[in-house]
């Protein structure tokens, strides 16, 4: 381009600086979008590599997983090291007992939260930015502190070591973000809409399930990866308020010093699995939505 | 059968703004009653309070003889198109219009017929299948008529439905809006702060200012006879000149000085025969002269607008300024004197401290 504007003398010299002016940032938005991308390559890298090297490892033989340098792309599969953490003592019992917390900790943390996060939403009622900050400081709180007495009644009720006291214990550690997404996402769904529900016949209560719910789903769902995955990965509370119920993380925490490499890979497969799995389910059903909504 | 009844319906936000004041209106049946003022002056909120979306802090709203102030909207009857159009977008045009008609329970044939019909006539026909993300601004705005239409509700209350439309876009819906409401024979209330609006819509206007109705008439009542300085400022483009002067006495009659010319009046001055007075007088209603006349007052030209079908020449007599509305062959240039007699009939009287009209007749 540049030599081709060189070579026509008739052409203006202003039209020659406009050229030399527009390839400048052309040049610059392909330099600024070639930095974008590297970032984000960088960025996936950063998460993706250490995933793809527990994946490789988890199912390669037992051998394979003391070789060095590593092997990026795996000689031999197998289900050997997955196979030897499965029939470990324990794990698929503890790998249901996690489900069930979670699923157990999003539906409390929803039926308890969502409501809260509404009423924030909507009504100005006295003290409401007070509720605000409270509802986070409980979070404030240490869970070794707060997980003790919690023991102590949860023995006193019958539920001690079983995954009711465990998704309870997740249920209070999720609700100040339950409450403070789901408030955010009922602010992003007009009040109009809800009022013109009103007007054509509805109570309050069929306006939000037919109007309010199906707009705020899409949030829902993303703030339920949030509430699903930290109740996953929960190890603390878990580890105190069970025995025999073990979660995954929690028994994993105390069979980590006594197993060998491969168990240890294999766990740390089986613990990041479901929150991907999960994640994945979640957020073609989210671009649905949103896809559907602001396109 | 519906009349609208407001008895002194006041709402006070926050305890102390009070964006409606004692309000007393009755919309006859079928009427189309606008109401106008600018920004601010409480006009959603009084809709609000009819559609039961607001609850008033005194006063008492009936719709047709039956007092609802205590019901929630789904039992007033009354359908609402908002100014945002409130359109649900994860419902298509269809559910969007039928939505109502759902939540009573209607035959599904029944449903298909009158959504299909509203559809009809605002011209949303192909578009049933679309959801709103789809649609233009315009579209969108029929869909929310048609949803509120397509109840046949006694009451149909429009919030500003079109000031979200651009300008060629709102002066068509404009029309096709009259004609549709016409057909409808519904008792319609029409929020706006765009005068033009609710002079080419209403049966009647009620004008409001500060929370409060300040006139409340036919629009050529309104653009005739403003009850005050504001409605006759807010009214008409451009507004009412308005020019001070002095009430004098000479041989027995009454005149009205501007600076040192003299203004021929009424008989009778609303009784007043001295002090001050405000004399309102329309672009339109003064003829000017390029050349002294008897009993027109002498001016000079300041600015001159062409506006095709008319000049707009603005005009100074004394230190007063005031617009006029000359033909297109007056000769009009900046700086010139020019003469202007206004008609007799067409000046209006005000008070000059409180603004009202004083009857002059
Ligand atoms: N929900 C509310 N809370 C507090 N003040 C309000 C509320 N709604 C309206 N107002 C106030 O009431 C007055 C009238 O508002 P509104 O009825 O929306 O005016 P308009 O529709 O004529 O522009 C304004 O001063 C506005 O700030
Ligand atoms: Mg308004």
């Amino acid at each position: 381009m540049t030599s081709i504007a060189r070579d026509l003398p008739a052409a203006p010299r202003v039209d020659r600086e406009a050229v030399a002016a527009r390839q400048a940032r052309a040049r610059r938005r392909m330099l600024g979008r070639g930095l974008l991308y590297a970032a984000a390559v960088l960025l996936a890298l950063w998460v993706l590599f250490p995933i793809y090297l527990i994946t490789i490892t988890a199912f390669s033989p037992r051998d394979a997983v003391y070789d060095y340098p590593k092997q990026l792309i795996p000689g031999t599969l197998s289900a050997e090291t997955m196979r030897f953490f499965v029939d470990a003592e324990g794990v698929l019992g503890a790998l249901w007992n996690s489900v069930l917390v979670a699923v157990v900790t999003l539906i409390f943390s929803t039926l308890i939260g969502a409501p809260a996060g509404y009423a924030l939403a909507r009504f100005a009622f006295r003290g409401r930015d007070a509720f605000r900050l409270i509802v986070l400081s409980t979070r404030a709180f240490p869970i070794v502190i707060l997980s003790i007495p919690l023991a102590v009644s949860f023995i006193e009720w019958g539920i001690y070591d079983t995954i009711w006291s465990v998704a309870l214990m997740h249920t209070a550690l999720a609700l100040p973000f339950t409450v403070l997404i789901t408030s955010s996402i009922f602010i992003s769904v007009p009040r109009d809409l809800e009022e013109a529900a009103l007007t054509l016949g509805c109570t309050p209560a069929t306006a939000f399930v037919k109007v309010v719910l199906p707009l705020a789903l899409p949030g829902l769902a993303a703030a339920s990866i949030f509430t699903f995955v930290l109740s996953w990965n929960e190890v603390f509370a878990a580890v105190i308020l069970t025995l025999r119920e073990r979660t995954l993380p929690a028994l994993v925490l105390a069979a980590l010093n006594q197993s060998p490499v491969p168990f240890r890979l294999a766990a740390g497969w089986f613990m990041l699995a479901p929150s991907l799995i999960f994640i994945f389910v979640i957020r073609r059903y989210l671009l649905g939505l949103w896809g559907r909504v602001s396109r | 059968m519906a009349e609208i009844r407001l008895q002194g319906i006041t709402k006070i936000f926050d305890k102390k703004v009070r964006a409606v004041d004692e309000v007393d209106l009755t919309i006859a049946d079928r009427e189309f009653m606008v109401l106008l003022g600018p920004s601010g002056c409480g006009k959603t909120t009084l809709m609000r309070m009819i559609a039961g979306l607001e609850y008033p802090e005194h006063g008492r709203v009936s719709i047709g003889n039956r007092d609802v102030t205590d019901l929630p909207p789904r039992r007033r009857d009354i359908s609402m198109v908002f100014q945002s159009y409130a359109v649900f977008p994860h419902l298509t045009v269809f559910d969007n219009v039928a939505f109502g008609l759902r939540m009573k329970n209607i035959a599904k044939a029944e449903i298909k017929r009158r959504v299909e019909g509203a559809a009809e006539l605002v011209q949303l026909g192909p578009y049933l299948e679309r959801y709103p993300a789809q649609l233009s601004g315009g579209q969108r705005q029929r869909v929310a008529v048609a949803r509120a239409i397509v109840m046949e509700p006694a009451v149909l209350l429009m919030d500003e439905p079109l000031s979200n439309l651009d300008a060629l876009l709102r002066l068509n819906f404009r029309a096709e809006l009259k004609r549709l409401v016409g057909e409808l024979k519904t008792t319609t209330i029409y929020v706006t702060h765009d005068q033009v609006e609710a002079m080419s819509l209403g049966d009647r206007i009620a004008v409001m200012r500060e929370g409060r109705i300040v006139q409340c008439g036919t629009p050529m009542e309104i653009y005739d006879r403003p009850a005050n300085r504001f409605v006759g400022g807010f009214i008409g483009s451009p507004p009412m000149n308005f020019l001070s002067g002095r009430i004098e006495r000479s041989n027995g009659h009454l005149q009205v000085g501007l600076g040192d010319q003299m203004l021929t009046v009424p008989a009778t001055l609303g009784g007043r025969t001295a002090g001050e007075v405000l004399v309102g007088i329309r672009a339109e209603n003064i003829e000017a002269e390029a050349a002294p006349a008897e009993g027109a007052i002498a001016a000079r030209t300041e600015v001159v607008e062409p506006l095709g079908s008319h000049l707009l020449v603005t005009a100074a007599v004394g230190d007063q300024k005031l617009k006029i509305q000359a033909r297109t062959d007056f000769p009009a240039r900046p700086d010139a004197p020019l003469w202007l007699r206004p008609e007799p009939d067409k000046l209006r009287w005000f008070d000059p401290e409180s603004g009202q009209e004083i009857d002059a007749r």
